[in-house]
């Protein structure tokens, strides 16, 4: 934003750094004189959370590394030898096995968060799209990060993942191979796995967060009523319904994130293993080439997916067409904005159809989320593809049924 | 070679019979109590006697247990390591694991973490379901795990078992059987006793499993205490911050 040049502090320390680095005029770009609209409600507390959740884990991460060792005979020991030996080992790891979890949960809300306010649509575009980015980056990371223990459930999630991959036709062999880096998971894997998980994943997690939050700033948060506040402004060219983000949403947020905290600590302090979804009993166990378990299941934040491949009957034997409709399932995704054609963004002013879709739509996806750590069945073989079309449904129809959708008209300015 | 194979799978019959009805054996409450810390001085006590010489627990240091147990370093030094180490040593075990292998058929594993991956439900179910089973090399096998390698090693405490197969019909007019474990020739210890030390000893290998647990939540409460304080002034802060928003 231009005109800030005025405002910039004369003289000091702050004037000698602003003549150099346009260290004022980012702090009132960003955060001072970054107008938000005042009506956001509890669903926008998870992007800040989830940035929060991120530093929490890249700074729990760097303390752990200075005790891990990414080698097979020695990973699961190292674990253990923190979890005991290391001061504060078992806290920081906790926080970090925990915060795994914790991001997922956060992304998916405010996932869903854009999904009923319409965030993604024009000009959110591109948020979106970063967005969409980010977690899949986020979902690299988290199945780099559940290799490092080395226990059972680290070694043979990664060796049906990584199958996967040799599902596609001709070339999907070679590609396994390549990835593992050995003709089964081994030493090697792990320690290309430690290097994408610890220094490229977060790299490029970092940067994609910068361009998600340059590419908000640029066009202005969207809000519960999903309105433009841009096109309603003072004399002074500020936002009628806007607000500084800082000190309102930084004081607003610092409540989120104690409560979120406190949630947080009640998993880490009292329920670390959660009942097996954060930390599975079998993950204490070293892994073991030659012992399959009797059930390999991802963790809780994969199993919708894991769930859709399974759901896809296979063809000649082939598992590609599972592998296929996961893929889908993600890619699906990133085109939301040029699916939606309701003239409203906000689920406020749209009409019956697009509530039951997607009241279908989580319902599905939490169903699948079951299915996926569930040992299959006829039965919940059938759930799964009844849920996989759903799934599918909502986004292959969405440019029907919310054209067909009776919406109501949209107020001027936001409502509080 | 083939007769030979057909005769052991002949002679293993009963043991699969038992080791289908396995799957539905319902786990026993170890009710074990964390905080009490006499009976997790006794099941180290049980551990170091009874386990250690086969099974390691190398992850563990002896002196950790004398800490968190409040065991004086002397007596952990005299009562607790036999290996001729000392206390700041790992629990590690001197049988090698080839030699394992030959007497066992498998290496016993590790016991550091194992009542985080079997539960300890699962282990104190495990260490009262040994019975007599004559098909086996070691004389013996258990209801929770089919064929297991480990022989009985606290018969001396709990005696010998024996199963008693009853049959029954279900809702559907199946055929269901029924095993249960009778008491043929009893041990040092009276049943009751004999529960009370294997509780003593889950109830210690669930302390090695996690030796910061007990830190843990008494950190826990501390800290959810500072949070829900510091909530109320955040939350008087934002309060007061948007006094002028409307």
């Amino acid at each position: 934003m231009a005109g800030n040049a005025s405002e910039k502090w004369q003289g000091g320390l702050l004037g000698w750094i602003d003549a150099r680095f346009p260290l004022s005029s980012m702090w009132y770009d960003h955060l001072a004189r970054y107008y938000a609209p005042k009506n956001f409600n509890f669903w926008y507390f998870f992007g800040s959370l989830a940035l929060m959740v991120l530093v929490l884990q890249i700074l729990t991460g760097i303390w752990l590394t200075m005790n891990y060792k990414p080698d097979a005979e020695l990973a699961f020991n190292s674990v253990e030898y923190i979890m005991r030996d290391v001061n504060w080992g078992w806290l920081i790891r906790y926080m970090h096995s925990t915060g795994a979890s914790a991001f997922f949960i956060v992304v998916y809300l405010h996932m869903f968060r854009g999904l009923i306010y319409g965030s993604f649509r024009k000009p959110r575009e591109l948020i979106w799209i970063f967005g969409m980015i980010i977690y899949v980056a986020l979902m690299a990371e988290a199945f780099m990060g559940y290799l490092l223990p080395w226990g059972q459930m680290s070694y043979w999630g990664a060796q049906v993942i990584i199958n996967l991959f040799g599902a596609i036709p001709g070339i999907g062999e070679s590609i396994a191979l390549w990835i593992r880096g050995d003709y089964v998971v081994a030493d090697a894997t792990l320690n290309r796995f430690f290097a994408f998980h610890v220094v490229a994943v977060p790299i490029v997690l970092l940067a994609l967060v910068v361009l998600h939050i340059l590419a908000l700033h640029e066009v202005g948060s969207n809000n519960p009523d999903g309105i433009e506040i841009k096109n309603n402004k003072d004399e002074n060219g500020i936002p009628l319904d806007g607000i500084p983000f800082h000190p309102y949403y930084t004081v607003k947020d610092i409540v989120g994130v104690v409560v979120f905290l406190i949630f947080f600590s009640i998993v880490v302090f009292f329920m670390p293993e959660l009942n097996g979804y954060f930390l599975e009993a079998n993950n204490f166990i070293p892994a073991d080439p030659l012992k399959t378990p009797e059930h390999i299941a991802p963790l809780w934040y994969f199993t919708p997916y894991y769930a859709i491949l399974r759901a896809v009957p296979s063809i000649g034997g082939s598992a590609f067409p599972g592998v296929l409709a996961m893929g889908l399932a993600i890619v699906v995704l990133f085109f939301l904005p040029w699916l939606d054609r309701s003239p409203v963004k906000s689920i406020r002013y749209r009409g019956t159809i697009y509530k039951v879709w997607l009241a279908l739509f989580v319902i599905s996806f939490l169903i699948l989320g079951w299915l996926g750590m569930e040992q299959p069945s006829t039965l919940k073989t059938l759930i799964a593809r009844v849920c996989t079309i759903v799934y599918f449904a909502f986004f292959f129809l969405m440019p029907i049924y919310t054209k067909a959708d009776k919406t109501r008209p949209v107020p001027d300015r936001v409502t509080s | 070679m083939k007769k030979l194979l057909l005769t052991v799978l002949l002679a293993a019959a009963p043991v699969w019979a038992f080791a289908a009805a396995s799957h539905s054996v319902t786990l026993e409450q170890a009710n074990i109590d964390p905080g009490n810390t006499q009976s997790l001085q006794r099941g180290a006590r049980l551990f170091v006697n009874y386990c250690l010489s086969c099974h390691s627990a190398s992850l563990m240091r002896y002196e950790r247990i004398g800490k968190d147990l409040g065991i004086k370093e002397k007596l952990v030094a005299e009562n607790l390591v036999f290996s001729g180490g000392r206390a700041s040593d790992l629990m590690t075990v001197a049988t090698h694991p080839e030699d394992a292998k030959a007497w066992f058929g498998t290496i016993p594993p590790d016991l550091t973490v194992i009542a985080r991956a079997r539960g300890v439900d699962w282990l104190y179910s495990y260490m009262r379901s040994f019975y007599r089973d004559p098909a086996k090399i070691t004389g013996v096998n258990n209801l929770v795990f089919a064929d297991v390698g480990m022989p009985h090693v606290l018969w001396e405490l709990q005696g010998w078992q024996e199963p008693v197969i009853t049959t029954a019909k279900d809702e559907q007019g199946n055929e269901v059987k029924h095993v249960e474990l009778e008491l043929v020739e009893p041990g040092l210890l009276s049943p009751n006793e004999y529960d009370r030390a294997v509780r003593d000893l889950v109830n210690f290998l669930d302390y090695m499993g996690e030796p910061a647990k007990h830190e843990r939540r008494a950190l826990g409460i501390k800290v959810i205490m500072f949070l829900l304080l510091l909530l109320v002034f955040a939350y008087l802060m934002k309060r007061d911050y948007w006094k002028d928003v409307h």
